[in-house]
């Protein structure tokens, strides 16, 4: 490997871009591959932008022989909207599965250290949070605070965003009233199916700590394509 | 209030290749290809290597990183990358292939 291309590739990786290094196993030629900065529909695009989407290096049959793909994904991402009590349970479960927590709550007396110790605490309204964390697709997203005046302009911002997991906690009733208050803001029916509602995959969950389980288990399915995103 | 966190961490394997290089040391990079059966470290996980044998990162649960060690000095003598495998189908690589029976195959390169 060059050196000078070992470099760019430490750079593409600070700048959290979606990198992947492709290596010809027979002649040792390597170049870096951007897929998702390109509409290219070349075999090896496709083959590289699956290799980041499901997270997994893959070697691909070239004419010219086999060319591994190595992955460089940026970390994982979760914006939690609401200090509530299931995210005190889902913050420490999503930082062992490898995320950057960040945790959003204007209202201090939730979103206060004191319950949210060792995570990124962030007091301001959540779509400017949002605006500076600027989602991408490793980023998931969820609103728990059943408060319109919080959870929706969160969702307003995702929506237009690449985010790869969208989640809005509440009843049935509650996600039917989003839906409608987002169509009238004017979002679209297919915007509003990114919204996984009511969150989490269906295990029976009561608890805060079983609700924080079955988001979990929701956002991995996605990231993991066992589910639709 | 937030704070902003590296995303390279500090054993970042790749980091600190370019720092041996950046040090005037040759280093050579092994990155596992492919895994068959029961293998301890998934493709794409790597091992760095400079000249006097130093090693960070892994390509196995320390099953077959003596090997790759010797392998790697070679190579960065000859400068030529090639591909190692290790695994219980080969009788030979079985003094130093892997106990959980798997198989795996190792890309080694030299940084130039």
């Amino acid at each position: 490997m060059k050196t000078t291309l070992l470099e760019e590739l430490q750079q593409a990786r600070a700048d959290k871009r979606q990198v992947v290094l492709a290596t010809n196993l027979a002649s040792g030629d390597q170049k870096l591959l951007y897929p998702f900065d390109n509409e290219d529909k070349s075999e090896l695009s496709e083959a590289a932008r699956n290799a980041l989407r499901y997270d997994k290096p893959a070697t691909f049959e070239s004419d010219d022989g086999p060319v591994f793909l190595n992955i460089f994904n940026p970390s994982l991402r979760l914006f939690i909207v609401g200090a509530v009590h299931i995210a005190q349970a889902l913050v420490p479960m999503a930082a062992g599965a490898d995320y950057e927590v960040t945790v959003s709550d204007p209202r201090r007396s939730f979103g206060s250290s004191f319950r949210f110790p060792n995570v990124t605490l962030d007091n301001r309204w959540p779509d400017e949070a949002l605006e500076e964390l600027d989602p991408d697709r490793r980023t998931a997203i969820v609103t728990l605070t059943h408060d319109a005046k919080l959870d929706d302009p969160a969702l307003q911002h995702v929506l237009k965003s690449d985010a790869f997991y969208v989640g809005a906690l509440g009843s049935g009733r509650t996600h039917a009233k989003r839906q409608q208050r987002l169509l009238k803001a004017g979002f679209t029916e297919e915007d509003f199916a990114r919204i996984h509602g009511p969150i989490g995959l269906d295990i029976g969950a009561k608890s805060p700590a079983e609700i924080a389980i079955s988001i979990m288990a929701e956002i991995t399915a996605v990231l993991r394509g066992k589910s639709k995103a | 209030m937030t704070e902003t966190t590296s995303i390279l961490p500090d054993d970042d394997i790749l980091a600190q290749a370019l720092n041996w290089k950046k040090n005037g040391r040759d280093v050579a990079l092994a990155t596992v290809i492919n895994t068959w059966g029961s293998a301890p470290r998934p493709a794409g996980s790597q091992l760095a290597i400079d000249e006097t044998g130093q090693m960070v990162g892994s390509v196995s649960g320390g099953c077959v990183e003596g090997a790759v060690i010797q392998e790697a000095l070679e190579i960065i003598k000859s400068g030529e990358p090639k591909t190692l495998e290790f695994g219980v189908s080969n009788d030979e690589a079985w003094e130093v292939g892997l106990a959980c029976g798997g198989k795996i195959n190792v890309f080694v390169e030299k940084l130039d």
